[in-house]
């Protein structure tokens, strides 16, 4: 799961796609895409952004939730919770504790 | 060449004539009976010239799912021109009116995303160098 959070997080678009979400929670594609397209000079096709989303969707990092008939996308930043425990955490472990596992 | 009648698939003709008019503010430009739909267009009062948005019957069978692919996506259909599109957002919240998309600066413009009710999506755009002229 650590492997997923870090490949998502290493690309520009999807971090800014995170950026956009943390300030509105709740955002259909198009609205993304607009943000994207106006805020961050991103070129990236629609096509393209909801691959980004696929990623970090994978990675735990955005959920998409159906309302009605709408889609919506909210960030969820428990995986990067856990990520930083490994390091930052107070729990004593050495370094070679066992990164979060497959939860969220 | 000019753009005279433009469209959106309605899945109810009569509750769209019904939004279009009460909610968006349109008036009645024509309506038809055609076999069992009616040719019917509304035209805004700010362009008494037109053009005119055919609201056309959604019975073709690629139309529902074509629209369902664009509504879950929250892409509109149509944009509208408003010289304010947070008081047009209050005032249409205020009757009921669903958004996908509060508003939202994108640069040179702010937008919102409606419904319809009748299975599209439309945006509001307000222009702010039109708004500032």
């Amino acid at each position: 799961m650590a492997d997923d959070v870090f490949k998502a997080l290493a690309d520009p678009t999807r971090r800014a796609i995170l950026d956009e979400l943390r300030e509105r929670d709740g955002q259909t594609l198009f609205e993304l895409c607009g943000r994207l397209a106006m805020r961050h000079g991103s070129s990236a096709s629609r096509q393209a952004i909801s691959q980004h989303l696929a990623v970090l969707e994978a990675a735990g990092l955005v959920r998409t939730r159906r309302e009605g008939r709408y889609k919506f996308h909210d960030f969820d930043p428990a995986p990067l919770e856990h990520l930083l425990d490994r390091w930052l955490g107070d729990d004593g472990d050495d370094g070679s504790a066992v990164a979060p596992d497959g939860r969220d | 060449m000019k753009i005279v009648v433009t469209n959106v698939f309605v899945d109810d003709q009569a509750a769209a004539l019904e939004f279009y008019t009460e909610k968006l503010g349109f008036e009645v430009s024509a309506d038809v009976p055609v076999g069992e739909d009616r040719w019917l267009t509304v035209r805004s009062p700010e362009q008494p010239g037109g053009p005119d948005l055919l609201l056309e019957p959604s019975g073709h069978p690629a139309v529902g799912p074509y629209k369902r692919a664009l509504v879950a996506d929250g892409i509109p259909d149509l944009s509208l021109a408003v010289d304010d599109v947070r008081g047009e957002y209050e005032r249409l919240t205020g009757l009921g009116v669903k958004f996908t998309q509060e508003p939202t600066e994108m640069g040179p413009v702010t937008t919102a995303v409606l419904d319809d009710t009748c299975g599209n999506l439309i945006q509001l755009a307000q222009h702010h160098e039109a708004a500032a002229a």
